[in-house]
């Protein structure tokens, strides 16, 4: 029975993929595309991966979905080429044999399955977590998040730096440039609180329970971007002093933490002994300050002109 | 047939969307998402693997499951730059005066300098 329901999730993502693939209205594929975010988020938590699922629904379907949105509004502007029926096929091709191989990989995957979580478990009492993925991204894998704050902010640094001369250091354009409706008023005043509440709670609870820096992250972020458009709070300059920091607190202190683990752990990001729920809080509190910001800055785009 | 080998098997079937909409798609956009389907296609075969790797009281695999989060997102890193510079595109292409030499008579493909329609005629 279970099942049967996970095969009709699955094909409704086909369904939502083929459509997203399928071309036609920049605008209906970029809905499609968040619906294909939303529905791996269940498969994720039918996969029993409750953290994956959060962040696939908040940050790959939620936040990317607004950026592509944005891009979706410019896609009659973007038409480059044509192509051909015998491209088609040959594209076709190309895509079965990727399904081939993968499905192959697939099935004849060893037996037994090959698994890290006794290492996990043998491991985690260590760092006084709960929740063995915030263990292994906090922890076990510190320097694949590390590495993953420090992409964040050249993305960020990246996307400002399409922005021309003149425009530097100013705010972004709005996300919505229409005057902001009664409706939308009235339900960031009642969402943003709310959101702002459920995103610390994620962060709070994610060394315990499913959550973390990241998904809670991605819900501030989005309840900032919501008092933005509702016009409840101005869009930021680039150039502010706070701003800057609140971006690189949580790569630099996450660095900082590594760097004094060679000094009182003896390896980089090692964390002292007896120390080590205090440093992970700790970092956990600036990345998701960061991630939070950097997330809404890289939504906002580029500096645009407006003095704030 | 088990839930993580059907997972797999899906996370096979989005790659290989991924992939044909990378190769067909007509603009930068189309581009963009079916690069994304590609990346969730990965994902889901990573969750399969986790998925099946439960074990010592853990329902997957935790290891794998880290990964997919720091992927899921260094993917949305890179579409946010990658939406940034079509934005950016769109914009200089829109700007009167701004079609470079080449444009007249440009029906061909690879001509990326293009002027859009507005300042084609």
């Amino acid at each position: 029975m279970s099942l049967l329901l996970d095969a009709i999730l699955a094909l409704l993502v086909l369904a939502a993929a083929v459509r997203v693939a399928a071309g036609g209205d920049g605008f209906a594929r970029v809905v499609a595309f968040m619906g294909v975010g939303l529905l791996l988020g269940l498969i994720w938590v039918r996969l029993a991966a409750v953290d994956v699922a959060l962040t696939e629904v908040a940050v790959g379907s939620g936040i990317t979905g607004l950026v592509l949105l944005q891009a979706a509004a410019d896609a009659p502007l973007t038409r480059e080429r044509e192509v051909g029926l015998l491209y088609h096929l040959c594209a076709g091709m190309v895509g079965l044999v990727v399904f081939a191989a993968l499905a192959v990989v697939v099935l004849l995957l060893p037996d037994p399955a090959p698994s890290l979580a006794p290492d996990v478990v043998r491991a985690l009492p260590a760092t006084d977590l709960g929740n063995p993925v915030t263990g292994v991204l906090l922890v076990f894998r510190a320097l694949d998040t590390l590495l993953e704050t420090m992409v964040l902010l050249v993305a960020l640094i990246g996307v400002w730096s399409l922005s021309p001369d003149r425009h530097w250091r100013r705010a972004p354009a709005p996300l919505w440039p229409a005057p902001p409706s009664g409706a939308l008023d009235f339900l960031a005043r009642v969402l943003v609180p709310i959101g702002a509440l459920v995103g610390i709670y994620m962060f709070w609870a994610g060394a315990d329970v499913p959550g973390g820096a990241f998904q809670g992250g991605a819900v501030l972020a989005a309840m900032a971007l919501m008092a933005m458009m509702a016009g409840l709070s101005p869009v930021p300059a680039i150039g502010g002093a706070g701003l800057r920091l609140a971006v690189l607190a949580g790569p630099f202190a996450f660095l900082g933490v590594g760097i004094a683990g060679w000094f009182l752990a003896g390896a980089f990001l090692d964390y002292p002994e007896g120390f080590e729920k205090t440093v992970i809080i700790a970092v956990e509190v600036a990345i998701t300050v960061s991630i939070a910001v950097t997330l809404a800055l890289l939504v906002l785009g580029p500096p645009m002109g407006r003095k704030a | 047939m088990s839930a993580p080998v059907l997972f797999g098997l899906l996370g096979a079937a989005l790659s290989a969307v991924g992939v044909y909409g990378l190769m067909v798609g007509r603009d930068a956009l189309a581009r963009i998402l079916a690069f994304n389907l590609l990346g969730g296609g990965v994902f889901l075969v990573f969750g399969a693997v986790a998925r099946r790797g439960a074990g010592a009281g853990f329902a997957a695999d935790p290891v794998p499951q880290a990964l997919v989060i720091t992927g899921i997102v260094v993917a949305f890193s890179a579409t946010a730059l990658a939406v940034a510079l079509l934005k950016r595109l769109a914009a200089l292409r829109a700007r009167p005066g701004a079609a470079p030499a080449k444009v007249a008579g440009a029906q061909a493909e690879g001509t990326k300098g293009r002027v859009q329609p507005g300042g084609d005629a």
